[in-house]
C-alpha cells in the first residue's frame, strides 16, 4: 500500500476570502505577525501502487477545480 | 414540450422548480434522479439549486460526475434548453458545460436577498424579454464568479454576459455586487445560447402571489429556445 497527499490550494491570483478572514481573526489576537493566510484542502488517498499519472488524472477529473485551483502530490509512505 | 427537472441527493430548489414550470410556465416537466442515463422524451433540463453532496471537495463538484450530466452535456451541444440555477449553475460550470467557477462570497457569509439584474445581452432567448432592470432573489454561499482573464475577454467579447447585478436603476458597480463577481456577473450564456447558468432564483418568482412573476421573463427563455432550435410553439 501507499500512502500519497494531494495538497488542492486556490491559485495564487484569487483572492481567498475564508484565508482573509483568518488572517483577520489572528492579527486580532495579537498575532500581528502574520501578513496572509491561505486555506488549501489536504486529500489523503491509499493506494494499491503509485502510478503518477493516474492520480493527476484523478486531480484533473475531480479532486481539483483547473480554473480556480492549482495542485501538488506528496509521497508520504 | 416537456422539462426535465434533475434531482440529486441534496437538491432544494427541485420542488420550486416543478411548480414554475407546471404551474407558472405551463409547460410539461418531470423530475429526473441524477443516476438516470437517458433523459429520451425531454426537450430542455431544469439543474435546480440546492447543497448537492452537502457541498463536499466544491460547489456541484460530485454532481457533475453524476451519468445524468452526460446526457445534460449532451442536450447542451445539440442547442436544446439548459437552465441551471444555482447550485445548477454550479454543477454547469463544474461539468465545463459552462466556463469558469465560482467562489465563496467575498463577504464569507451566505447572502439571501434580492438584488437587481440587468440583461447585458439583449437577442439570446433567455434574456431578451428582461428589458429593464429585474429585481430577483439570490441565496447562495459561494457566488463569486470567476474565470481567467482570457475566458473573461472572450465572455464579454461574444456576448455571452447575459446578467450582471446592478442597481435598482440599471448601474452596474461595486456596491451592486453582492458577491464580488468578476465584472458584476450574475449569469452567462453558452455560445449558442441555449444554456444559462445563473445565481439568482428566477423560478422563485414566477408568480404574482409571490411577490411578482418577473421571472417568467426568463424561465420562459426553455419555450424560446425551443422555438428557435426546434421550430416549437
Amino acid at each position: 500500500m501507499v500512502t500519497v497527499r494531494v495538497n488542492v490550494n486556490l491559485k495564487p491570483s484569487l483572492l481567498d476570502s475564508a484565508g482573509r478572514t483568518v488572517t483577520k481573526s489572528l492579527v486580532d489576537l495579537n498575532f500581528s505577525e502574520v501578513s496572509d493566510a491561505r486555506i488549501g484542502k489536504t486529500i489523503t488517498l491509499q493506494l494499491e501502487k503509485y502510478d503518477e499519472a493516474r492520480i493527476k488524472a484523478m486531480c484533473d477529473k475531480l479532486l481539483a477545480n483547473p480554473v480556480i485551483e492549482d495542485y501538488s502530490i506528496e509521497v508520504i509512505s | 414540450m416537456k422539462i426535465a427537472v434533475i434531482q440529486f441527493p441534496g437538491s432544494n430548489c427541485d420542488q420550486d422548480a416543478l411548480w414554475s414550470l407546471r404551474n407558472d410556465l405551463k409547460v410539461q416537466a418531470e423530475y429526473v434522479w441524477h443516476g438516470e442515463s437517458n433523459l429520451a422524451g425531454f426537450d430542455g433540463v431544469f439543474v435546480p439549486g440546492g447543497f448537492t453532496y452537502g457541498d463536499y471537495l466544491r460547489c456541484g463538484a460530485i454532481a457533475a460526475q453524476s451519468s445524468v450530466m452526460a446526457e445534460v452535456k449532451r442536450f447542451a451541444e445539440e442547442g436544446r434548453p439548459v437552465l441551471g440555477v444555482c447550485n445548477g449553475f454550479q454543477i454547469l460550470c463544474e461539468t465545463g458545460i459552462l466556463p469558469g467557477a465560482l467562489l465563496p462570497n467575498i463577504n464569507e457569509r451566505f447572502i439571501c436577498d434580492s438584488i437587481f439584474l440587468k440583461a447585458e445581452n439583449k437577442i439570446s432567448p433567455w434574456t431578451e424579454k428582461v428589458d429593464s432592470p429585474v429585481a430577483v432573489p439570490i441565496a447562495h454561499g459561494e457566488g463569486r464568479f470567476i474565470a481567467s482573464e482570457d475566458e473573461i475577454k472572450s465572455l464579454e467579447n461574444n456576448n455571452q454576459v447575459a446578467f450582471r447585478y446592478c442597481s435598482n436603476n440599471g448601474e452596474i458597480n461595486g456596491a451592486a455586487n453582492p458577491n464580488g463577481s468578476m465584472n458584476n456577473i450574475a449569469g452567462i450564456l453558452n455560445p449558442g445560447g441555449n444554456v444559462l447558468g445563473m445565481m439568482p432564483h428566477p423560478e422563485r418568482i414566477t408568480s404574482k402571489i409571490l411577490g411578482s412573476d418577473a421571472g417568467l421573463l426568463i424561465v420562459s427563455g426553455f419555450q424560446r429556445v425551443l422555438a428557435t432550435v426546434y421550430g416549437f410553439k
